[in-house]
């Protein structure tokens, strides 16, 4: 890492600066309100985006001061030290530190505290203070000290400090007008040495601490008594009633993405079905036509299909997040996690992708820790997303007898139950062997803070909320999009000759390829058909029904699909074939749009290409037990 | 949780946080590695320091995980932080009279 020379101009230790305004770093402690901050500071002119080279997110904002003075300013990751503790928080330290390439150093720093607990901040502060920036300390949330009969000196602090200190309110409107009018009087001019910052020892930081007490005590520090948080553990955090309310919450959080999502989804896939069928008729028949209807439109609607259940999961997550029951939920959850290796807060990600695995795999962003993040990422696919679910009922139906079993079970649904457990089986135990045996780590000490409830805010929360939209839309919504023309490409290119017959996809690329690969395919039990219907299906997984359809030469469409192919499968295919399937699409990395949105979340295709690679050899595998070990069992 | 931080301690005067029951309150006096460290000394003693775990920190322990009573919501000074029994142990506590 090139560290920069101290008396280097900003504007000439990084080429990436567009404009020569000055840039503020924003730090502060986890649950400081620095985000809320950032959000009144910015309001909605913010970039997010993510540091060269690492998964780790980054938002830029700007705003004017009244003075005309045009300032970008960076939200920082939360952090309680310099140290670097975790990717995040390195990339938190190198900032400041003016270390990370294509990072200027900052030409300020802003501290923010969370004025009700300012204990720790203040080691920071020092800690950043021996940096050498220019630097400003907000704190925040006075009104919560004021509410809470606490006191605070901001005048008193800034004298010991010897920096100035300034008084928000990030959640009220003119909040920050303090903290806008201190960046005034800031001196952007001076240029100080960055080498001022080194590691601290155990007993630096004892030192430090031993300081901040001393100022605390000094300002008459009193941060006002909160009752209620304690008194609202006392439940959400009881031994029984705490996982009885965070299972119910879990349910009320699965039961939305499930259920809530459906109307909007099916109107998006209706509106995409409109506009198609408009086009249909509006156009010559033709390669264009196909070209538009089949692949943009269609490529349109399976992007925003997505989006009623990303923002319903995440309403919930920034919601749970700004209450402060994130942090509660992964306390009680720390000890059934660690079992697997993964963090108390992977159930969220987890629990989502049984409904889809993109909003799964976006909400993997509450794990801090890198590899935790990686590790959930690349099971949540694992997990029986809803998109399956057309597929195991058209070949469960076709093939499993509808009797009960075992006192009045019924076979089909114990078939639909033992999928969904091996999805879950094998997550546990891909994640297993992803920490505890490739990556060796040793576990994390968790360590946690359990910050004080507060009401969320409605504008954050909408922020919040447009912000994942946004970044969905336009990050990995453009290669979804890509990737959906590309198989429409493959699958009805080049058009079946004047007069030929058997269905149009056998003289596309996708049907050659599919007949190329039958005999790789044989060994699992799967006719060419089925080899050819995977290819479009490869476009999401209950694409591969209608696929079946096509290649069966079926004309019935929508509903009538499923109950038009069950006799024909029932007919052409062996048991074994069939089971086999099933075992396939456990683990199939069947969904185009997965492999896309991981590549957003860890800002390289090396991350796709590893769960592809992985999850294909497992339903390999898997598909080819099934097969034999069923023709034996027949035989 | 690690074997040291029970073996010599009473139960009724335990002499590591990571020992302590729900209700108990003292103070930090030191530090002591166990035997059963998750990460390495020096960066498990900065990160408990940093998290304000210092010496003469007042201590309630307030919560206690629902499996194995781990982990433990401990209020140190003004802050409240979740903490495993394991990590916790490194630190020697006295009760409050």
């Amino acid at each position: 890492m090139n560290v920069a020379a101290p008396d280097l101009a900003p504007e000439t230790a990084t080429p990436f600066v567009l404009d020569s305004a000055p840039e503020i770093a924003l730090v502060g402690c986890p649950n400081s309100g620095k985000t809320a901050l950032f959000n009144v500071l910015t309001g909605a002119r913010q970039k997010v985006a993510n540091y060269a080279g690492v998964t780790v997110e980054r938002k830029e904002g700007a705003f004017v001061t009244p003075a005309g003075r045009s300032v970008k300013i960076l939200d920082l990751p939360g952090t309680y030290s310099l140290r670097g503790r975790s990717p995040d928080e390195a990339v938190t330290r190198d900032v400041v530190l003016g270390r990370l390439d294509g990072e200027a150093i900052p030409d300020a720093v802003i501290c923010v505290a969370d004025a009700t607990n300012l204990r720790l901040v203040l080691r920071l502060v020092l800690e950043l203070k021996s940096v050498g920036r220019p630097m400003i300390l907000a704190l925040n949330m006075v009104d919560i000290v004021e509410r809470l009969g606490g006191r605070v000196d901001p005048e008193r602090l800034s004298q010991e400090l010897g920096i100035p200190v300034v008084t928000t309110v990030a959640v009220r409107k003119g909040g920050a007008d303090d903290l806008i009018a201190a960046v005034d009087r800031l001196d952007f001019g001076r240029r100080v040495d960055v080498h001022g910052w080194s590691e601290p020892t155990g007993d630096e930081i004892r030192a430090a601490h031993a300081e901040a007490a001393r100022i605390l005590q000094a300002c008459a520090f009193h941060p006002g008594d909160e009752k209620l948080t304690r008194r609202l553990d006392r439940v959400l955090l009881h031994p029984v009633a705490g996982l009885a309310i965070l299972f119910a919450i879990l349910f009320l959080v699965f039961q939305a993405v499930f259920t809530w999502a459906a109307p909007a989804m099916d109107l998006i896939k209706a509106g995409a079905g409109l506009v198609g069928d408009t086009l249909r008729i509006a156009l010559p028949d033709g390669i264009l036509r196909s070209l538009l209807v089949d692949g943009v439109v269609a490529g349109v609607g399976s992007v925003l299909v997505f989006l009623p259940q990303i923002l319903i999961l995440f309403l919930f997550i920034i919601l749970l997040e700004d209450f402060g029951y994130m942090a509660r939920a992964a306390f009680l959850m720390d000890r059934l996690m660690a079992g697997t290796g993964l963090h108390g807060r992977a159930f969220i990600p987890l629990l989502s992708s049984f409904a889809c695995a993109i909003p799964g795999v976006m909400a993997a962003r509450v794990i801090e820790n890198r590899r935790d993040r990686l590790a959930t990422i690349l099971v949540a696919p694992l997990m029986t997303c809803s998109a399956r679910l057309p597929v195991y009922t058209l070949v469960i139906s076709a093939f499993v007898p509808d009797r009960t079993v075992l006192g009045g079970m019924g076979l089909q649904g114990l078939v639909m139950f033992a999928l969904f457990s091996a999805g879950i089986g094998s997550a546990l135990v891909v994640a297993f062997v992803l920490k505890k045996l490739v990556w060796r780590e040793a576990p994390e000490p968790f360590l946690m803070e359990l910050p004080d409830y507060k009401w969320p805010r409605p504008w954050n929360v909408a922020l919040g909320l447009w912000q994942r939209a946004e970044v969905f839309l336009r990050r990995a919504g453009t290669i979804i999009l890509a990737l959906m023309v590309l198989i429409w490409f493959l699958s009805s290119w080049p058009a079946p000759p004047e007069g030929a017959v058997g269905p149009a996809i056998d003289w596309s690329i996708a049907g050659r390829v599919g007949h190329w690969l039958t005999p790789l395919f044989a060994p699992i039990g799967f006719n060419w058909q089925i080899v050819v219907a995977l290819i479009p299906g490869m476009a999401a997984r209950e694409v591969a029904v209608g696929a079946l359809a096509t290649v069966y030469a079926l004309s019935a469409t929508g509903e009538e699909v499923g109950q038009a192919l069950q006799p024909i499968l029932a007919a052409e295919w062996s048991l074994p074939t069939a089971l086999s399937l099933l075992a396939w699409f456990v683990f199939a990395p069947q969904c185009a749009s997965t492999l896309a949105v991981v590549k957003r979340e860890t800002n390289s295709w090396a991350w796709p290409a590893v769960m592809f690679g992985y999850m294909a050899t497992l339903a390999y595998l898997a598909a080819f037990l099934t097969f034999h070990i069923a023709t034996w069992a027949l035989t | 949780m690690s074997s040291s931080s029970l073996t010599l301690a009473d139960p009724a005067e335990p002499d590591r946080l990571g020992a302590c029951p729900r209700g108990w309150s003292g103070w930090v006096t030191g530090y002591e590695a166990t035997d059963a460290l998750s990460i390495p000394w020096n960066e498990l003693e900065r990160r408990l320091l940093e998290m304000g775990f210092v010496e003469g920190a007042r201590l309630e322990v307030l919560q206690e995980g629902p499996i194995a009573r781990d982990p433990i919501a401990v209020r140190v000074d003004d802050l409240t932080v979740a903490v495993r029994r394991r990590d916790a142990a490194v630190i020697r506590v006295s009760a409050a009279e």
